[in-house]
């Protein structure tokens, strides 16, 4: 029994090992651009210098409203579309509904390089050309299997006796839908939304091949300015949007269990 | 279940169309008749855009095999997955293990929010942070070496390792998330029985937790290599003039050489390899479900 205790306590360790390889270099990141050398010189000398200078940098500014609005109206759509589509794989039976359902794996699987090159030659080819609207079909899009997912996952907890006691009751469909199944799968749905919002505020390889000098995002502007060369006000702006963006899934998991706890 | 399911479902397309039409619609826009365009591309001499004259090839396949550079490069970024693959599962089976068998209650939960919450923040702006660490190895070498299980040192920066260190480091939680929910499933007093019946600890690994768990294994490494292979930004960013793999020369192809048939035949052979690993993988999975 002694060496199952030893163990153990190895295997603790082992987690905390593997947590500082995973914080350590965001740790320093956020560290380096409260430093006032510009060229991440120790010793560490606080400032707010870089945070108030992103202020300044209009570019940064701009892309970072894009990257907000895309983020926001591909939140809406897809967990609209995705909701509906849920229900309907939920409720009917029909040919073809395992066909549709493996369809939501290729925009999850296929690389987003590949999914992205293909979405710049397509747009290209129909006229859409590149820029914001090009950017927000494809992140839509990249959206709406994982909401469909979530909210079928959630729909897996209805019972459909729910449904019938209402129609029998007298409700119609519509009434059907809006007061009794969609309550219930309504943390599902917001799980969902966070996700879809996750999703597109933290694209880099879609948009990157989709966007155009005045149309971009903040990841592609970041990754334009680390190529230039690297700056602390990248890892100002980098700090903001881990925090945001780790801020915006503890939210989520308030509303979704990732581990399939009991 | 089956019968509650009778209950609620009804039959027919009809009534479920409207529901289902506009994400399905939306989906075959941007992702599936964009797929169909790059094949259909990857055959032509140039775009037929603005009265460019195109004709039908198979010249940009041709590239791809006479010339030695792409499958050079198409094999160097297969590795680079596999290598990757590889190190995900040397380190987060163990930390999966962990914490499905070792810990409990609220600090498991806690423990795997952290785990996986990095992965779910800016993988572009991860990568850089590394960029961060390796540059700045001078000052931080020490620090790290009291910390981490291996050894860093400055001259890390634009270089394979460096490469590998980041990639694993944004997949990593892909590991530990599907391992430990098939490791979750695993009955305790299956493991006890083994013991009691006389088998070691590490008879009892190879026998008995790890076939139970290898449909988390095969899940994660398909998610772990697929992207992978295709990565382009991670090699940019720390490989430096060493970064340079398949995903980059795709790169190449359509923000700076404007091969952009060329590019989508490279894309497309990319798929068909991807697809080809994820159907080798397909049957492993669908026996464990």
């Amino acid at each position: 029994m002694a060496m199952t205790r030893i163990l153990e306590w190895l295997g603790r360790f082992y987690i905390v090992l593997l947590l500082g390889f995973l914080y350590l270099p965001i740790i320093i990141m956020a560290a380096m651009s409260f430093n006032a050398s510009p060229f991440y010189q120790l010793p560490f000398e606080w400032t707010t210098d870089w945070y108030a200078s992103l202020w300044q940098n209009d570019q940064l500014i701009a892309a970072t409203w894009n990257s907000i609005e895309i983020a926001i109206i591909t939140t809406l759509i897809s967990t609209v579309l995705g909701s509906m589509a849920s229900l309907a794989l939920y409720r009917y039976e029909f040919r073809g509904k395992k066909v549709l359902q493996a369809l939501l794996f290729p925009p999850i699987a296929i690389p987003w390089l590949i999914t992205g090159t293909a979405m710049l030659i397509f747009f290209f080819g129909v006229g859409i050309g590149r820029g914001l609207i090009a950017i927000l079909l494809g992140h839509v899009a990249l959206a709406l299997p994982y909401v469909i997912v979530v909210v079928s996952a959630r729909l897996q907890t209805f019972a459909p006796e729910l449904e019938e006691a209402a129609r029998s009751l007298g409700a119609n469909q519509w009434q059907v839908t809006m007061r009794v199944t969609l309550p219930w799968i309504m943390p599902g749905v917001i799980a969902g939304g966070l996700f879809a919002f996750a999703v597109s505020f933290d694209q880099f390889v879609v948009s990157y091949f989709l966007s155009t000098p005045g149309q971009t995002t903040l990841p592609v502007e970041i990754y334009a300015a680390i190529r230039k060369g690297f700056t602390p006000e990248i890892n100002a702006v980098s700090t903001i949007i881990i925090v945001v963006s780790m801020a915006l899934m503890l939210l989520t998991a308030r509303f979704f269990k990732f581990g399939g706890e009991k | 279940m089956a019968d509650q399911l009778a209950i609620g479902s009804r039959r027919g397309l009809k009534p479920a169309l409207p529901l289902l039409l506009p994400a399905y619609l939306w989906l075959t826009v941007a992702i599936f008749l964009p797929l169909s365009a790059m094949v259909f591309f990857s055959f032509m001499t140039d775009l037929p855009l603005a009265g460019k004259e195109w004709a039908f090839t198979l010249g940009n396949y041709a590239a791809f095999f006479s010339q030695s550079l792409y499958s050079t490069l198409l094999f160097a970024s297969l590795r680079l997955g596999l290598e990757v693959t590889l190190w995900c599962i040397v380190i987060g089976y163990p930390a999966a293990y962990v914490l499905a068998k070792v810990l409990k209650g609220r600090s498991r939960e806690a423990i795997f929010l952290l785990v996986i919450l990095p992965f779910w923040s800016n993988g572009l702006v991860r990568i850089f942070s590394w960029a961060m660490v390796l540059r700045e190895g001078g000052i931080l070498d020490t620090a790290l070496n009291a910390v981490l299980p291996f050894k860093i040192n400055i001259d890390l920066m634009y270089s394979y390792p460096a490469v590998i260190i980041g990639l694993v480091h944004s997949y990593v939680p892909y590991m530990v998330l599907t391992c430990y929910l098939t490791l979750q499933a695993i009955d305790d007093s299956l493991i006890e029985a083994g013991r009691s019946l006389g088998a070691s600890r590490r008879q009892v690994l190879w026998r008995v937790i790890i076939p139970l768990s290898m449909p988390g294994l095969i899940a994660g490494a398909a998610l772990i290599f697929v992207p992978v292979v295709g990565s382009f930004m991670e090699p940019r960013i720390l490989g430096g003039r060493t970064g340079t793999f398949y995903g980059t020369v795709i790169e190449d192809q359509f923000v700076a050489v404007f091969n952009w048939p060329l590019g989508a035949a490279l894309s497309f052979i990319l798929l068909a390899v991807v697809l080809i690993i994820l159907a080798l993988a397909a049957p492993v999975l669908r026996r464990a479900a």
